[in-house]
């Protein structure tokens, strides 16, 4: 559905959008996360029409946005401030960009009507923008933007403004909306829940660049660098040496755990630079005469924060510089561990994700 | 009973700290008003007031030719000043807001202040020396033989007021507009753009709606006291030139007809403030208008 090859954007001299290509595919959540400054709303905007490329191409539905103004592509935005403009009901406020299609008032107030009922709002059309909610400004601009059914909506962070019962509300909302109507979402996030939990496909940015594109599930087990590990939950980041190296496979030693065979990420090159990530909850504390995992290394607790349904153990390795952090569920037979204990760490290969170091 | 109590504390503390600019507008403004008022219902006898209650300043003021004709003339001088000020205004301020660089804005804004640096009565002597018989636009057109003779409609009369007025009315009408203009934000005009307007269909739709607050501030403030001036049409009026206030002045000083004055001045309230309320509740329905639309 939209295409985006070889993008380049500069503002002065700070170069904004590098290299960006990417394929976003029809009726898909596509969700942009990084953090601030990474260019994911520059991409977007860039979609949308309001930003202009210094190089590259953006195609949307097959055909070139090249010179092509944002008033006459086939998208549409909910911005993150919403803009629902302020001198208008909500029914005009919905209605608003109708009115190039010429239609009769009956048929115009029924469209409406059941754009706000799609979003949960039927029956609200009469009231004055300034009387509503933060929520319900959000639906409004959704209904706004759906009634011209665009191909593709895009999203500019529109949960940030929301409390966070609302916004998990609005997360399923949105993707069951998305869901129904098929059309293509693009959001813009700075929230890794968010993206993992609403998207079809996340491309994860930094300095404007796309740093990997993938689903959730594969961002989350296998990242390709440092920085996409970090961003997604905890991530023990642990020193490693490469041994031996077997096509796409490496023996890696590992800081403090030992010898593992370890896929080669993607995008990796002669000189990369290398560590190795382990989750915590992939590592365990093994009870005495435990012999479930494949490798062993032994540790001494150093501090425990107990959280409800997980505990968090931050264990001393011999040979790694930092604390580890172990997660235990909290299940109702598991005595919590106290700080000064000896235990064993039970991991295996699979446990351990090799990561370009950047 | 505490409840009420409280209130009235409230309310105690409330007055005493409006108080000194409460007795200070009574003092100044309505006290002024009200002997305006009084006056405008009394008559002159040479040296003295009769006191006795009469119409007859206010049937005068209404009848009269002259009268009339100073204050239709009046308000059709404040009225083109009001539409040329802000009609000039408008561009100028949304130029200063939607086009300028935002580094450039507090420059502009200063530049738009120069004229103050200098007193009314300078810029309206520099008019005269600029529109006069021998003066800068006359002397420059004789010079490049584009005209034989002086220009004559050019001076002393209503056109050298309305273009003096105007000057002068630029800057405050500027200022309004270009704050209500600074307020829109910007994600509107997106996505209004967004939902399909071209840049011209949007500025209709929701820069020039939500600018009129700073547009009626404008009008309000260049036509209300253009209206009275009377500097202005002395000093560059010529004999067709000149505006009800002047002639309230005479009545006031030299024909020593202070009620007769007062009726007039009071007319001229009346009519201002007519004007001014038409104009606003015309900008009201505009605006419900333009969200229906």
């Amino acid at each position: 559905m939209i295409k985006l090859s070889k993008i380049e954007k500069y503002y002065g001299t700070y170069h904004a959008l590098r290299d960006v290509n990417c394929h976003i595919k029809e009726g898909e959540f596509f969700s942009l996360l990084g953090p601030s400054g990474s260019g994911k709303t520059t991409l977007l905007r860039t979609i949308a029409g309001f930003e202009g490329i210094d190089s590259g191409t953006v195609m949307i539905g097959g055909q070139s946005m090249d010179g092509v103004p944002a008033n006459k592509r086939p998208t549409n935005m909910v911005f993150q401030s919403y803009a629902i403009f302020p001198h208008m009901s909500v029914a005009q406020n919905v209605a608003y960009g109708l009115r190039s299609q010429r239609l009769d008032k009956a048929k115009t107030a029924e469209m409406v009507e059941e754009s706000l009922g799609k979003v949960g709002l039927a029956g609200y059309g009469e009231r004055a923008a300034h009387a509503l909610s933060g929520g319900q400004r959000q639906r409004v601009a959704l209904a706004r933007a759906l009634i011209l059914k665009p191909k593709v909506l895009l999203l500019d962070e529109p949960l940030s403004a929301l409390d966070r019962q609302l916004r998990e509300e609005m997360q399923s909302e949105l993707r069951r909306l998305q869901r129904s109507l098929g059309i293509t979402f693009v959001l813009v996030t700075h929230d890794q829940e968010e993206a993992l939990t609403m998207s079809d496909r996340v491309a994860v940015m930094f300095e404007g660049q796309i740093g990997q594109l993938d689903t959730p599930q594969a961002l989350y087990k296998h990242p390709a660098s440092k920085r996409v590990a970090e961003f997604f939950g905890a991530m023990n980041i642990l020193k490693a040496e490469i041994i031996e190296v077997d096509r796409d496979i490496a023996t890696t030693q590992i800081e403090g755990l030992g010898v593992a065979e370890l896929a080669i990420p993607t995008g990796a090159s002669a000189e990369s630079a290398f560590c190795v990530g382990v989750r915590p909850e992939s590592m365990t504390i093994l009870d005495d005469g435990e012999q479930a995992y494949a490798k062993e290394t032994p540790a001494i607790v150093t501090d425990v924060e107990y959280r409800g349904e997980m505990t968090y153990y931050d264990v001393a390795i011999e040979g790694s510089g930092k604390p580890v952090v172990v997660s235990m569920r909290n299940t109702s037979n598991r005595e919590l561990r106290e700080v000064g204990q000896q235990v064993r760490i039970g991991w295996e290969s699979a446990s351990a994700v090799l990561l370009l170091d950047q | 009973m505490m409840k009420r109590l409280q209130l009235d504390s409230d309310a105690r503390r409330g007055l005493s700290q409006i108080s000194l600019p409460l007795a200070f507008s009574v003092l100044l403004l309505a006290a002024p008003l009200a002997i305006l008022l009084a006056m405008s219902f009394w008559t002159q006898d040479f040296l003295t007031l009769d006191r006795t209650f009469t119409l007859a300043n206010f049937k005068e003021a209404w009848t009269s030719p002259v009268y009339r004709t100073l204050m239709l003339r009046s308000l059709k001088i404040s009225i083109i000043v009001t539409v040329l000020t802000v009609g000039l205004a408008y561009p100028a301020a949304y130029y200063m807001s939607f086009v300028a660089p935002n580094n450039r804005k507090a420059l502009l804004v200063f530049l738009i202040t120069i004229p103050f640096w200098t007193s009314y009565l300078m810029r309206i002597f520099l008019w005269k020396v600029i529109l006069g018989f021998n003066g800068v636009v006359n002397g420059s057109l004789m010079g490049l033989g584009i005209i034989d003779a002086p220009l004559d409609w050019i001076s002393y009369n209503q056109f050298a007021v309305v273009i003096t007025l105007s000057h002068a009315w630029l800057p405050f009408a500027v200022l309004p507009i270009f704050v209500v203009m600074e307020k829109v934000n910007r994600s509107y005009l997106e996505a209004a753009q967004d939902l399909g307007d071209t840049p011209f269909q949007r500025f209709l739709r929701i820069t020039l709606p939500l600018s009129m607050p700073g547009v009626v501030a404008a009008t309000l403030i260049v036509f209300i006291p253009t209206i009275g001036d009377y500097v202005t049409p002395r000093l560059v009026g010529g004999p067709d030139g000149l505006m009800i206030a002047n002639m309230i002045e005479i009545q006031f000083k030299n024909a020593n007809n202070a009620p007769l004055g007062a009726a007039l001045a009071l007319s001229a309230l009346v009519l201002v403030s007519s004007v001014a309320g038409i104009y606003v509740w015309l900008n009201r329905r505009y605006l419900q208008s333009e969200g229906a639309a």
